[in-house]
């Protein structure tokens, strides 16, 4: 066990855990943007960054991908934090200011307009999408391209997707709404006929037999808002991360469904 | 001969043999300087020519090449080598001067005006008044370590490596000594990396070592993405087996038995001749298995590396490896612990790799004896910007930068006036003349706002504007930026908006206050190296030239005459006597006048290109 403190509160947490993950053991919030539960940590939004206090200097490092160190004190409201902070949001406001997620950041924050250009976009380049589509659906359908201020989501060579599964993921995790299944992806599936015509979740290799009939209108599916009710989260997620049991418990209810 | 392993001491004494007769054969031998920067400017036809002109004069002799002396700006460079005489190197060789080098070789004459140096005190000079190589201002004050055989050995053969002491280090370290032994004397010697951060080698090594698993791998990073930056290249190209030497050390104290090396694509020159040395190491079993029967194995892979800048940070530059996108990810975990494939990875620079098989030979003493408390050893600089002596430098850590300026470069172009150098890469700092007494290291380089990155040195005159500077570095940096993180993709490019609007005098004056900002929280917030220095070029610039911002803002005013929307040009009406000079050069026929008299500049048509200044030779024309 490692003990270190928190905005003065002592906490012990096992070895290799994230500061964001031993604060929250103490109840104390750290804003993050390209966070997510069922994946890895990437530190690219910074928005969680706290500081640490050194010997000689005060660093500031990202929560999310920080690891606790024995006897470390660390700060996640000092002037610093919350003034760069402030200027991150900033930023992301000037990129999206239309978008709901970051307007809701910056009013907290009292920032009423960026004090640079705005270039309303919608895409904040958190990677959610990217990553969950090659990491936990392991598809791999869309990705990055280009770099620096041109870098953005796209599928290669900006052509429809023909492995997208249609699992919905990426749209799922996307805090900005900036990423939806095109029509064209969804089409294709449109197009398959009979036995062809599967559901999501048999795409996504989670049954072996369902089929839609629903058109690849899911959202009008009840199967798909019971899978997702029961298991509190988008199914890519539980698929990979729920233990034996709660799997098991899942494709009872699906046999259900079926029956 | 070639093909024979090299397996005990001897076979290795063999070869050295064999070596030092290709280096100082029995008869006439002509070698010329073939690094990218000679071919660049012409040793190619230079080598070409001189064949030619060897046969057409008959002239007994061994024609041979090698990598680059450092002297770039003097380039093509040719040695002359007879036998028990110093070696005479030729500068600025160019394929008409050909013929008359080879008469004069034939006859036994030296031409004194071509002259660079002689090298070999041992010998009485050929020539008196020439200075002999370590008497030469450039190189007096260098120190050559990591570029040790650069431009005295033919870097496509391996048996002159070995002549000097090449491979002598791998196999006492094989045959000697403990893989931990190995990395506690590069811990000892205090030998730091020279890829950028300055993190110490041998702890590196050691926790590289230490890291549970049974694969691990190593890496040598010649990225070398810095625009102006060009030493490892040069060591490539010079003197490719002392790396893979190197590395090959490492491996064996780390307990790796595969290394990468990742090169970028547009370095092929570079690439040949490192390809090359594998396939000679390997054909004398000094790469493959069981080297020097010690059973230690070792194989090398080339990678060719996309050339983004930031694919030379060590994370991006593994991905890359790896197949995937190349940007940075969050450390920890460190590639020591988790690189390549998950593996523990030790990533070294080219110039780190190419220090080690010296230090091995010569000890970690000697090693410790040279450079400043905190940073041994020498570092390689390439010199650029407005010095008389443009080129590669290697000098101890500690010189100062008033001798890399004005003792090693020669001081200013045209005897104009210091300004400031830039040291790092695109992402230092510019150091300004107050501080010229300024020990170079890498402690007294951080303190000043500035670092040592790669070792790109970049000297600036009077005439240069520290804001376009900024603005320039900043521009670069932003199209480089991978994108990945917030603070580095939107931070500069916000920084850069304010310095082009400062530049065209729309400044305002909260805007110094407002870089501030934006520069802090982008170094301390990015993700990768690349970001976290990207403010350097702005907060220096800011620390020292501040009263420059002041008068673009304020006084819309460029106090150095170079943002084209602050200045104007006119024509001294006291000074101008008419002579017409500058009515052609004009590209806009905006100057008119009678001969004799007084001329005119229509401000209007004026696009401020400057071709009036260069041409008037009485300085009538006015930058304001
Ligand atoms: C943006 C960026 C670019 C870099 N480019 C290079 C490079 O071209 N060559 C290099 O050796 N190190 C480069 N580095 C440093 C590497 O990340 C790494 O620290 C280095 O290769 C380690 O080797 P060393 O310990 O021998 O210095 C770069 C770092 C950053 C942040
Ligand atoms: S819907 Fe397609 S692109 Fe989106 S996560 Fe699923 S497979 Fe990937
Ligand atoms: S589309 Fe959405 S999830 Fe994907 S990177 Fe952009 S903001 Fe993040
Ligand atoms: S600091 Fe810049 S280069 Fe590094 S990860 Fe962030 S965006 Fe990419
Ligand atoms: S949540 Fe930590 S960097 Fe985005």
């Amino acid at each position: 066990m490692i003990t270190l403190f928190i905005d003065n509160q002592k906490v012990a947490v096992k070895e290799g855990t994230t500061l964001l993950k031993a604060s929250e053991k103490l109840g104390i919030e750290i804003p993050t943007l390209c966070y997510h539960e069922g994946l890895p940590p990437y530190g690219a939004c910074r928005l969680c960054v706290v500081e640490i206090i050194g010997e000689k200097k005060n660093r500031m490092v990202a929560a999310c991908s920080f690891l606790v160190d024995e006897g470390m004190k660390v700060l996640t409201i000092s002037d610093r934090v919350l003034k760069r902070r402030r200027m991150i949001v900033e930023f992301l406001l000037a990129r999206c200011p239309d978008i709901k997620a970051i307007r809701d950041l910056a009013d907290k924050m009292g920032i009423k307009k960026p004090r640079f250009k705005t270039k309303n976009l919608d895409c904040i380049l958190c990677g959610l999408c990217v990553r969950v589509c090659n990491e936990v659906a392991g598809i791999g359908a869309i990705g990055f391209v280009n770099r620096g201020k041109k870098l953005k989501v796209d599928t290669p060579f900006h052509l429809a997707s023909d492995v997208c599964i249609g699992c919905g993921a990426c749209s799922f995790v996307c805090p900005t709404g900036a990423i939806e299944m095109e029509l064209d992806a969804v089409k294709r599936f449109r197009e398959l006929l009979g036995i062809e015509h599967k559901c999501r979740y048999s795409l996504m290799g989670l049954v072996s037999y369902k089929v839609c009939s629903n058109n690849y209108e899911c959202w009008r599916c009840k199967v798909d808002q019971r899978i997702r009710d029961s298991l509190a989260t988008h199914p890519i997620f539980a698929a990979k991360k729920i233990k034996t049991e709660k799997v098991n418990q899942y494709f009872s209810f699906l046999k259900k469904i079926q029956e | 001969m070639s093909n024979s392993k090299i397996v005990t001491l001897d076979d290795l004494e063999l070869l050295k043999e064999k070596g030092l007769n290709l280096i100082y054969p029995t008869k006439t031998k002509i070698s010329v300087g073939m690094a990218t920067c000679g071919i660049s400017t012409g040793a190619r036809e230079v080598f070409q020519a001189i064949s030619e002109e060897v046969q057409n004069q008959k002239l007994d002799c061994v024609l041979s090449q090698t990598g680059c002396l450092g002297f770039c700006q003097r380039e093509p460079l040719v040695d002359v080598i007879e036998p028990g005489k110093p070696k005479v190197v030729y500068a600025e060789m160019s394929y008409d001067k050909v013929p008359e080098l080879i008469t004069n070789i034939k006859n036994q004459k030296i031409k004194n005006e071509w002259m660079l140096c002689q090298i070999g005190e041992k010998y009485s000079p050929r020539l008196d008044g020439i200075p002999f190589y370590k008497d030469v201002d450039f190189y007096k004050k260098q120190k050559k370590i990591a570029l040790r055989n650069c431009g005295f050995i033919n870097p496509d053969c391996i048996e002159e490596y070995i002549a000097k002491r090449g491979y002598f280090a791998l196999h006492k370290v094989l045959t000697e000594m403990k893989p931990k032994e190995v990395v506690d004397m590069i811990a000892e010697s205090g030998l730091r990396g020279r890829g950028g951060a300055g993190f110490l080698t041998g702890k590196k090594w050691q926790i590289t070592r230490s890291s549970k698993g049974k694969i691990k791998y190593i890496i040598c990073n010649a990225d070398e993405g810095d625009p102006g930056a060009y030493m490892d290249r040069s060591l490539l190209e010079g003197d490719p087996h002392s790396v893979l030497e190197g590395m090959l050390i490492g491996a064996y104290a780390i307990g790796a038995s595969t290394g990468y090396i990742y090169v970028r694509a547009e370095y092929p020159q570079a690439i040949v001749k490192f390809l090359q040395a594998v396939k000679q190491a390997e054909e004398h079993g000094l790469l493959g298995k069981d080297i020097f029967n010690s059973g230690f194995n070792f194989e090398v892979r080339v990678n060719k590396g996309a050339g983004a800048f930031v694919c030379g940070e060590e994370t991006a530059l593994i991905a890359s490896i790896e197949g995937g996108w190349s940007g940075p990810r969050p450390r920890p975990p460190f590639p020591a612990k988790s690189g390549l494939w998950g593996k523990p990875t030790n990533i070294n620079n080219v110039e780190t790799w190419a220090n080690v098989p010296v230090i091995i030979d010569k000890g970690a003493d000697w090693y410790s004896k040279i450079g400043t408390e905190k940073s041994k050893g020498t570092k390689v600089f390439s010199v650029v910007g407005k010095v008389n002596n443009t080129g590669l430098v290697e000098v101890p850590m500690g010189i100062t930068l008033r001798e890399i300026v004005y003792d090693i470069g020669g001081g200013i172009l045209d005897n104009r006036k210091f300004k400031a150098v830039q040291t790092g890469g695109p992402s230092g700092g510019c150091i300004p003349e107050s501080l010229i007494d300024l020990p170079v290291d890498f402690e007294k380089l951080t303190e000043v706002g500035s670092m040592m990155g790669s070792g790109g040195m970049i000297v600036m005159d009077e005439n240069t504007c520290m804001v376009d500077v900024a603005k320039y570095f900043l521009a670069f940096l932003e199209d480089e930026s991978c994108g990945k993180c917030v603070p580095c993709r939107e931070g500069i490019e916000k920084m850069r908006e304010i310095l082009n609007n400062i530049c065209k005098g729309e400044g305002e004056e909260a805007d110094i206050e407002l870089l501030e900002e934006i520069a802090l929280t982008v170094k301390e917030m990015s993700l990768c190296g690349l970001g976290q220095t990207a403010s350097n070029p702005v907060l220096t610039t800011i620390k020292y030239f501040r009263n420059e911002y002041e008068e673009h803002i304020i006084n819309k005013r460029c106090p150095a005459g170079v943002c084209l929307d602050l200045i104007s040009y006119s024509i001294d009406a006291e000074k101008c006597n008419g002579c017409g000079a500058c009515v052609r050069p004009c590209p806009t026929q905006a100057i008119t006048g009678e001969k004799k008299k007084l001329h005119s500049l229509d401000q209007e048509k004026c696009i401020k290109c400057g071709a009036c200044y260069e041409t008037c030779k009485f300085d009538s024309i006015i930058i304001k």
